[in-house]
């Protein structure tokens, strides 16, 4: 472990938040473009998150807040493993148990679009998880590891190698970042089915724990997508990462909400088709 | 200056209204009028919102909603009635079953006139409410001090 | 040596203490410290053998012929024993004798051969023996333990109460704690018998014991699920008998040794490795075998604690284990691991189904011996490793679970899952041991993960077949989705508050609070303390398979970052709670959103015609996504024929 991936992992400790509110800027001013208006601020998400700390806190249960805060802290965890070099299963551990803790924060308000809201994203973490686990293995299986800095050491064409897990990881990326059509468990816009799902019963500093905790979870996803392309060097890598990452904004603005259930058969499809399936070639032609 | 004014998220509630100011307050929120440009999201959700904005002459069934939905948002947070008829019953003021006015029921900030009122005054309505917020935000903050101190 | 005696004997002359003690009350307190003793026995030999090498143990030849003589008896009258209970059977069940009498057949085939093996050396001890005798001794005991005050308010009132009345007379009774400790002897006797016959005829008594456990109650429905059980052990003790057949009259390999038959290597030993695999599937409960495991969840709580998550059922895959240098890189084994695989994937999606906690909790018992299973087959230093961790996690995690969830359904009274909504704020300490619980089950800085962690590049390092390495992988991958799903939709309604008060006078009994909090300290020390586990337990034992050339040298173990960094993660876990409890934050309470209809800030809100109503919501069960009764058929017919395969690729060979 050198020095340079100890400052990068405390740099995405510090400056992670920062990067993540920037791509949530990005992607609203992307979006309103995309519908022809003009949209807000590119710093316009830290407004939200600096007003949330504002505001007052109104909570169901007191223990609502302990959840969140293990919600944060291992989505932080994660990050550091990840920007540290270190390695890519635990990274996914991490990030899995910090869900799990946003849906028992959800689940501990008892109301109901909050049960439905953490219902649906267990349902949709059901959805994700396989796909998620196998972009490790299929490093693993081009690179021999699962350490992240192992991984970006390694050939230049292991993307190519990579592919169908890279369109399957591109497809729970939608998921992941709650974009239409997977946006099921806290719909993007007021005014739905589901109200907020499941962070409609956070408010106030509580709210901006859940949002800080997706900015660092950006900034994860983006770490991921990264690696797929880290042997090409910087320049090359960075932007096709964010012009992918990007590239959900269109998914976004151009389906409509999909039921769980046909979302739960997608993306398992999904994972089968184009991740198992390079899984097995890659088993075959190593 | 502090940031609930550069972020104001709302919550649009039609009590008992006819839904002409509804719509029009909707069209705000279009591409012609984009007020997302000044950081302002409609929530439907109280817990999450910092104006309230209520159109209708309310009965007493929507009563209850109003008084639930302002309980359920925390401080700080200001109320903006939109139309005639929130304003003072309009033209229901002097129907049995309605209590003709928002202020009779939860305390108002900001009355945006017209029937309906135009978006242009809706949005106008809303910047008016964010002076008052700004300071209740300060307010809030010395308070806030002082228990801790 | 003299402790391996006493620590068959003790739980043998304490059940037959238990036995003659007529007060009831004396019986009480005679088998609480009964289990103390077994406990702080199993300690003991636990201190005096960590980190040993295998030791064996001779005997003098007098006692030898006589301990032979004695199984063999005893052997007859376990057999002479079902068959009289066979008496009950009813018609579609008679298979059950048949293969009683077959299996007997068969052992006297072996034991009367005229020439048959001599064993020197019938009783061992290894470091993973000593690991296996102190879950029995520990969990068996603290299990006894809650059964105490268990067993005293299911006949009081509650669940047994009608039927236990007329049907269990006092001598049944006074019976089952005799039956529980004579089920513990027989499994020290397992995990310490290197004489094969020996071994079986123990084998013999567990079956006996947790088909008398079973139909304990004595209902209709106790009874055939008891039948059911001891259908499906007698098909694995068929099986076990062959294996014995194989190696007393064979052609190749004549051994009744445990250590020479796994040190014989898959050349020589798979046919008859494959056989008493096939009896450990059906002791340990993996597809086709799996449907006792379920009906047997009709016995109290305590039995299903003690036999089918955390002893009983670890019989079948300890043999694996011990058997696994043998499967290392075979077909066999590779199909053995698929079995296990199958098993994992389809019950860990059909858990999502169940709404009995105690089915949620059989079903992800079936699931986690898969997982077990499923790293026996590839026999390498690190999936034997992973596969003890998770027997021991396993172990304290489910029992714990299982005792928490009888305690719970007594004092609320509710077997459901929905019924324990808001647990947390009902009754905190009993949620507290079932989150421990729930959390050493699955969640990612305990035991699971490692296990998961090491089976997956084990899995993906495979040589026999690469392409049957990256199935097992898939499968890894797609059934802890699943397991991820039913754990938190649990944990969510554990904690979720509740809607009104629902307070519950009756007080914690102390013999349940002791066991349960034990437990709960045991699986976080687990969790916490596992490199020392590793050091003390498993490393000396793989270190010396893989000295005596039966398993390859370790490559890639879990590097010490891992491990320091899922420490820290589980120290954040439990530091998060303190420090919340220290500076809790002050906010204001306020009801969940109810789109502006609550009353009065309540959980009720005004619907239709003014009427005021709670709010009720579900979890999702999904009976409609994942359909149980076609993919348990799907479950029993692949595993049908992976097990057919493995037989024949094992013949084969």
């Amino acid at each position: 472990m050198t020095a340079h991936a100890w400052t990068l992992a405390f740099a995405f400790l510090i400056l992670g938040p920062l990067l993540g509110a920037l791509l949530a800027g990005l992607d609203r001013i992307l979006t309103a473009r995309m519908q022809s208006r003009r949209g807000p601020p590119l710093l316009q998400p830290i407004y939200d998150v600096l007003k949330l700390f504002e505001k007052d806190t109104l909570v169901v249960t007191s223990l609502q807040t302990l959840y969140l805060w293990g919600f944060l802290l291992f989505m932080a965890i994660s990050g550091f493993i990840l920007f540290l070099g270190g390695d890519l299963l635990l990274s996914l551990f991490a990030l899995a148990v910090s869900g799990i803790l946003l849906c028992l924060a959800a689940y501990a308000t008892n109301s109901p679009y909050s049960n439905i809201g953490s219902s649906r994203e267990l349902m949709l973490m059901m959805a994700y998880e396989p796909m998620l686990l196998i972009v490790p293995l299929g490093f693993f299986l081009v690179t021999g590891s699962f350490r992240v800095s192992d991984i970006i050491a390694g050939e230049p064409w292991q993307v190519l190698e990579l592919g169908g897990i890279l369109i399957g990881f591109l497809f729970i990326l939608t998921i992941k970042l709650r974009k239409s059509p997977f946006d099921l468990s806290s719909s993007h816009h007021g005014h739905q089915e589901l109200v907020k799902g499941l962070t409609t019963d956070f408010s106030g500093s509580d709210l901006a724990l859940v949002e800080i905790g997706h900015w660092y979870e950006n900034v994860i996803l983006l770490g991921w997508l990264y690696l797929f392309f880290a042997p090409l060097g910087v320049a090359w890598a960075l932007p096709i990462s964010l012009i992918l990452f990007f590239g959900e904004v269109l998914v976004d603005n151009t389906h409509a909400r999909l039921k769980w259930a046909p979302t739960l058969r997608l993306s398992w499809w999904v994972t089968g088709l184009f991740g198992v399936t390079n899984l097995v070639l890659l088993s075959l032609f190593a | 200056m502090s940031f609930i004014t550069k972020s104001p998220w709302i919550l649009h509630y039609a009590a008992t209204s006819c839904n002409g100011c509804d719509i029009e307050l909707l069209a705000c929120l279009t591409p012609h009028y984009d007020v997302e440009r000044f950081g302002i999201v409609n929530t439907g959700n109280p817990k999450h919102a910092d104006i309230f904005l209520v159109t209708g002459s309310v009965n007493e069934e929507s009563r209850k909603v109003v008084e639930n939905l302002y309980a359920q948002m925390p401080d700080p947070k200001a109320v903006v009635a939109i139309g005639a008829c929130a304003l003072s019953g309009g033209i229901f003021r002097d129907a049995y079953n309605v209590y003709g006015g928002i202020d009779k029921v939860i305390p108002v900030d900001v009355y945006v006139p017209g029937c309906a009122a135009r978006p242009e005054a809706i949005i106008d309505g809303v910047v008016q409410a964010l002076a008052i917020l700004d300071e209740r935000a300060k307010e809030r903050k010395r308070q806030r001090k002082m228990v801790a101190a | 040596m003299p402790l391996i005696a006493l620590l068959i004997l003790f739980p043998l002359c304490a059940g037959l203490a238990v036995l003659s003690t007529r007060d009831i009350e004396q019986r009480e307190n005679l088998v609480r410290w009964l289990a103390y003793g077994l406990g702080g026995a199993t300690l003991l030999l636990a201190l005096l053998h960590f980190r040993t090498e295998p030791e064996f143990f001779t005997l003098g030849q007098g006692l030898t012929g006589a301990l032979d003589n004695l199984f063999m008896l005893g052997g007859i009258a376990v057999s002479l024993y079902l068959l009289y209970a066979c008496r009950q059977i009813k018609g579609r069940e008679w298979y059950i004798p048949v293969l009683l009498l077959v299996q007997m057949g068969l052992m006297l085939f072996v034991e009367l051969a005229p020439e048959h093996p001599v064993v020197a050396r019938p009783f061992y001890l290894d470091s993973f023996s000593v690991l296996m005798a102190l879950i029995v001794g520990v969990i068996g005991g603290l299990i006894c333990i809650h059964a105490v005050r268990y067993m005293h308010d299911y006949h009081a009132h509650g669940h047994g109460a009608q039927e236990a009345k007329t049907t269990c007379p006092e001598r049944r009774r006074r019976s089952f704690f005799f039956m529980l400790f004579v089920f513990l002897a027989a499994m020290f006797g397992i995990v310490f018998s290197n004489h094969l016959l020996w071994l079986f005829f123990f084998w013999e008594v567990t079956t006996l014991c947790s088909f008398w456990l079973i139909a304990y109650s004595g209902t209709d429905e106790a009874v055939r699920n008891g039948f059911r059980a001891l259908g499906i052990n007698l098909i694995g003790g068929v099986s076990f008998a062959g294996a014995l057949v194989w190696l007393t009259h064979g052609p190749g390999l004549h051994t009744w040794e445990l250590d020479q038959l796994v040190a014989a290597g898959s050349a020589l030993a798979l046919i008859p490795a494959v056989l008493i695999a096939v009896a450990g599937l059906t002791k340990s409960a993996q597809m086709p075998f799996s449907s006792w495991l379920l009906g047997a969840m009709v016995a109290p709580t305590p039995v299903s604690a003690l036999l089918h998550s955390s002893t009983l059922v670890k019989a079948g895959v300890f043999l694996l284990v011990k058997l696994a240098p043998v499967f290392h890189n075979t077909y066999a084994g590779l199909l053995l691991s698929l079995i296990g695989g199958l098993t994992f994937l389809v019950t860990s999606l059909i858990a999502i189904n169940q709404r009995s906690a105690k089915l949620v909790l059989a079903y992800s018992t079936i699931a986690n011996l898969g997982l077990i299973v499923m790293c026996v087959g590839i026999g390498t230093a690190a999936t034997l490793w992973a596969a003890i961790l998770l027997i021991v996690f396993h172990a304290v995690a489910k029992a714990l679970l299982f005792l928490a969830a009888g305690t719970t359904a007594h004092l609320i009274g509710g077997r459901d899952i929905e019924d324990m909504e808001g647990l947390v704020y009902r009754r905190p300490a009993l949620a507290a041991a079932m989150l421990i619980g729930i959390l050493g089950m699955f969640l990612a800085p305990f035991g699971m993960l490692l296990s998961k962690y090491a089976t997956l590049q084990a899995f993906l390092t495979v040589e026999v077949l690469p392409l049957g390495g990256v199935l097992l992988a898939v499968i890894i991958v797609f059934g802890s989705a699943p397991t991820l799903f039913f754990w938190s939709k649990w944990m969510g309604k554990l904690v979720a508050v509740p809607r009104r008060p629902q307070p519950s006078e009756l007080p914690l009994p102390r013999d349940e609070a002791i066991a349960l909090f034990s437990l709960a300290a045991l699986t976080t020390l687990a969790c916490a303390l596992f490199p020392l586990i590793d050091w003390l337990f498993i490393h000396p034992y793989t270190g010396s398979l893989i000295g005596a050339g039966l398993i390859p040298a370790l490559d890639g173990h879990l590097p010490w970052e891992t491990i320091a960094t899922m420490s820290f993660m589980l120290a954040a876990l439990f530091l998060l709670p303190i420090l919340f409890w220290l500076r809790p934050p002050q906010f204001q309470a306020s009801s969940g959103y109810l789109s502006g209809a609550n009353v009065d800030g309540s959980a009720s809100y005004r619907g239709a015609m003014g009427a005021e109503r709670e709010v009720a919501s579900r979890s999702y069960f999904l009976t409609d996504f994942i359909r149980e009764g076609m993919l348990t058929r799907v479950g029993l017919l692949g595993s049908g024929c992976l097990l057919i395969l493995m037989m024949l690729t094992g013949a084969i060979r």
